[in-house]
């Protein structure tokens, strides 16, 4: 089975086309960025809280807002996440409630609104009572409430026993029931608790509509710092990439490469700001491997120009990028193609957290792959068109390949 | 089958016998269980995968230098006295550089006697003179740089032995960052992030002072009592009962100078007192205890107080000479015993820090990550291999072989890794690392394949064809592996726990793709041929 026999398409030919649509994308998304949706940071990048909150049911947005606006957090962006089913909601501060004095007064402003009104008389031994919601009792507290009460009668081997019915019950509500315990009947079924422990537990806990699934605070100078690093990695890997394909081939492979490369990224965040998708730190490693690849596809082409350099002494540059592009064609369709696959996997089944990750991907290797054809040889052969033009040796010729 | 094949068919096998050790170790059975129990010892979850808490801690370094000019002000003094040099006064005008002393007043012709003083007694200060009767006063720079780093260094291991008191495992504590004095910690299967911040973040300053006027019910009060100035050996402190339930503000003087301070303390212990209320025990070492029986010994009927972190936390008459032990009591719960009992027993932060960072992933988060992340992988990878067995068939045998390989080298790098004791975890970034390394590994298997069926479209015979084939796509692949290894590099310098991770199952997986498509594709290729006739078809 063979999909490319034999092609013999003019690319080159097509450069205004290609040109032309490069600069419809890149400009639309330059626009956004300056004018529209600007750069979406995500919070590692400018700092702030977030929280994900699992419900007992499908949650009451507004409600949610109020109870937040009472805790005096005003403006929080509260909006769905994950499938509807997992009744999960995101809940995130700006950086304004993340002062580095106290970090996480957010969170605890959070946690304590959804609270709302705490049950009296509940002693599970933490000094502040909203620790006793057992659907968001640390570890620790659950087993020193069993330690202390002891409704096992246990002697030596108390510690072992109730940590391991601490694990299970942790299990339970973490693995099996995604977080948030409907009623503390629930415990009776679950596995490895004994009858004697999920009876004592309803005395010192309560149970609130909630769980913490999950909390990130970036304070604003982490988020100023992470900046940095992230521009530094690019420019480094930028840099690298000039040199070292300056090295193995002529300095203008290593340049038409750049700018390719300057190309890919700029039109992938532009499509991250018209998509006003968040940019978070796996999205600038998702830029980073896209950069790579896209070097990757830009380098097999110019193997096979400078291949067929040597071999073609007589034909003109452009004749040769032409037959180089069609011959390698198979290759970068499939090689593309497949990539393309198992990110679409990714993008499709890899869950919310990596939704960022694999957009930046899916858009980067269709870009990428394009871009070898449609940017990096024209360059070329612009450049040397220019030289001769001006009347200079052409320079993209065979002498360095290494 | 010839010598050289069968050789590098055993090369290939004791290598995948070494990885497959590396991801299993030696299982104590073949059943699925005890295989997921194998790989789950082995192959470590980075913490978006197994929940936990990850912070980063800022050490405020400026706290220990102040220490350090503190004392050194104490220090200068006494010299000043002993060499009776008269002088109005010793400050440190700039509080974000404690170690600029300004003296005044000094009198003239002090000169070489305030330089001999530096140069004994301080020698990390150098000392000019301000014009007229100041001098100033700093740290040398590679002191200060020392005495930063060193603060962070201690921070560590006091932070270390609190956590370690906890009994996590394989918690990560260690310096983050470059020259900004910064800590990473980070524990796996802790949800409770306040109570790992609460024993942090005390710096657990124990002194006992003596008690010489109060309570008070407010600073104003209190100041008015003494005219509006606090006397110079005095300090004016509030009271602050452990946990946390006070009556009402309560403001003390207490002497400048402490009885006993942090390091006169050998161990303190939880108990409960007479009235079986918890409260905390500590004992003095032997000098320690000395000192505080000369010194209760001359303050019968006096008060003391126990001051915790510049708060007074409890005050007591003296009614007897005290040698060795002392409780604090009052109004704590039993967790807050054992852990203040913990904190003074772990030593003293030297310097406060602040939270830059904090995340906490909660165990459901983390299982529901692996699941799209393994479900994604399967998929991706089956859609790989059908597609290679379906567009090459023999040959996509044989990448399909290369590629499970590839899986298991891999794995068995980051298995391989934590049984050397580096600390290499597998990330969600990182699953999605394995399934780049999927996409990009088999592209070396297509160079080859096109490049093979290329030739052969030319005439070449078949075992000319794979061999023309192989070199002439050696050079590219090396070219991209190099190149996306160096990115992954960088990625790794730069990024922080769940992308260091992503650049490392992607550098790996780069590395066995090397040896797989390379070498492994080489050696079944060779295989085939050798089995095939002369002029029979090379399925590709």
């Amino acid at each position: 089975m063979e999909f490319f026999h034999n092609v013999n398409i003019d690319f080159l030919g097509k450069k205004w086309y290609f040109l032309a649509f490069s600069l419809i994308f890149s400009v639309a998304g330059v626009f956004s960025m300056l004018f529209w949706h600007h750069i979406p940071w995500g919070l590692d990048f400018r700092g702030g809280t977030l929280v994900k909150v699992k419900f007992a049911h499908k949650p009451d947005v507004p409600a949610v807002h109020s109870a937040l606006d009472r805790a005096g957090l005003h403006n929080p962006k509260i909006q769905p996440y994950d499938l509807a089913q997992y009744n999960k909601v995101l809940i995130d501060l700006d950086v304004r409630e993340t002062n580095e004095q106290a970090l996480d007064q957010g969170k605890q402003k959070i946690i304590q609104a959804l609270e709302g009104n705490v049950p009296a008389g509940k002693q599970c031994g933490a000094a502040n009572p909203v620790a006793c919601d057992l659907n968001n009792a640390s570890f620790l507290t659950v087993k020193n409430y069993l330690m202390d009460k002891d409704p096992l009668h246990l002697g030596t081997d108390a510690n072992a026993r109730y940590t391991a019915q601490t694990q299970a019950i942790m299990n339970y509500r973490d693995n099996t029931l995604g977080g948030v315990l409907n009623s503390f009947d629930q415990l009776k079924t679950a596995p490895g608790v004994d009858p004697g422990v999920s009876g004592i537990i309803p005395d010192g806990f309560f149970l609130s509509d909630f769980h913490v699934d999950d909390v990130e605070i970036v304070g604003p100078q982490v988020g100023s710092q992470l900046r940095t690093q992230a521009a530094l990695a690019t420019l480094y890997s930028l840099l690298g990439m000039l040199v070292y394909l300056g090295f193995r081939f002529e300095w203008i492979y290593g340049i038409a490469a750049v700018i390719t490369v300057f190309h890919d990224t700029l039109i992938t965040v532009g499509a991250f700001s018209l998509t006003n998708t968040e940019i978070s730190l796996t999205v600038i490693a998702a830029l980073l491997t896209l950069i790579g690849y896209s070097n990757n596809d830009t380098i097999v082409v110019f193997d096979r120009i400078r291949e067929n350099i040597k071999l073609m002494r007589r034909e003109k540059l452009s004749e040769i990028v032409n037959r180089s592009i069609n011959q390698t064609l198979s290759r970068t369709i499939l090689t593309a193609g497949l990539t393309f696959l198992t990110v679409l996997a990714l993008f499709l089944f890899g869950g919310e957290v990596l939704r960022g990750f694999s957009l930046a991907l899916v858009i980067g290797i269709l870009i990428g792959t394009y871009s070898s054809i449609a940017i990096a040889a024209p360059i070329l052969v612009a450049y040397q068109d220019w030289r001769i033009e001006k009347g200079k040796r052409p320079v993209a010729m065979p002498g360095k390949a290494r | 089958m010839n010598k050289k094949l069968l050789y590098q068919a055993l090369f290939i096998i004791a290598i995948m016998l070494f990885f497959l050790f590396g991801i299993f170790g030696i299982p104590k059975g073949l059943s699925g269980e005890a295989l997921l129990t194998a790989l789950t010892d082995h192959i470590h979850l980075g913490l978006d995968l197994k929940g936990g808490t990850h912070l980063i801690l800022q050490v405020k370094v400026n706290d220990a230098v102040n220490v350090d000019a503190q004392n050194a002000i104490q220090v200068m003094k006494e010299q000043l006295r002993n060499h009776k040099i008269d002088y109005a006064d010793i400050s440190q005008p700039d509080p974000q550089n404690p170690d600029h002393i300004v003296l005044s007043g000094i009198q003239a012709g002090a000169r070489s006697d305030l330089i001999s003083i530096v140069q004994d007694r301080l020698p990390e200060y150098d000392i000019t003179g301000g014009g007229g009767t100041s001098w100033n006063m700093s740290m040398k720079p590679s002191a200060l740089n020392d005495l930063k780093n060193r603060a962070v260094t201690q921070a560590i291991e006091t932070i270390r032995n609190r956590i370690d008191a906890l009994g996590v495992s394989e918690p990560t504590i260690q310096e983050h960052g470059l020259g900004q004095y910064q800590i990473l910690v980070q524990l796996p299967g802790v949800d409770d992030s306040q109570r790992v911040k609460d024993i942090m973040q005390n710096t657990a300053m124990l002194e006992i002072k003596q008690v010489l006027g109060g309570p008070y019910p407010s600073e104003q009060a209190a100041m008015q009592e003494k005219g509006g100035v606090v006397p110079i050996d005095q300090m004016l402190l509030q009271g602050n009962t452990l946990g946390g339930r006070s009556e009402g503000e309560q403001w003390y003087f207490v002497s400048r100078s402490s009885a006993i301070s942090g390091k006169d303390l050998r161990h303190a212990s939880p108990t409960t007192d007479q009235n079986g209320q918890p409260d905390v025990n500590f004992q003095l070492t032997g000098e320690g205890g000395q000192r505080f029986f000369s010194f209760t010994s001359a303050h019968v009927k006096d008060s003391l107080g126990v001051v915790l972190d510049g708060k007074v936390r409890e005050v007591a008459t003296i009614d007897e000479p005290i040698r060795d032990q002392v409780e604090i009591r009052g109004h704590m719960d039993a967790q807050s015993a054992k852990d203040l009992a913990m904190i003074l027993n772990s030593g003293a932060l030297p310097a406060s820090i602040e939270y830059r960072e904090e995340r906490t992933v909660g165990p459901s988060l983390g299982a529901d990550s692996i699941r799209s992340g393994v479900r994604a992988a399967v998929v991706g990878m089956v859609a790989v291999l059908i597609f290679m067995l379906i567009y090459y068939r023999g040959a996509g045998v044989n990448a399909d072989v290369a590629l499970i390989m590839n899986l298991i080298i891999l794995l068995g790098f980051l298995g391989w890794s934590t049984m050397a004791g580096v600390n290499v975890a597998l990330t969600l970034p990182g699953i999605a690392g394995v399934i780049l390394t999927v996409g990009m590994g088999v592209d070396s298997n297509v160079l080859i394949f096109e490049r093979i069926r290329e030739e052969l479209r030319n005439g070449k015979t078949p075992p000319s064809a794979v061999d023309q084939g192989f070199s002439h796509a050696w050079i590219t692949i090396v070219d991209t592996h190099v190149t996306t290894i160096v990115s992954a590099a960088i990625l790794f310098i730069f990024g922080t726990g769940p992308v260091k991770g992503f650049a490392t199952t992607l550098t790996f997986g780069l590395l066995a793709n090397l040896f797989t498509a390379v070498f492994v594709s080489r050696v079944i290729f060779e295989w085939v041929l050798s089995r095939k006739q002369r002029g029979e078809a090379l399925s590709i």
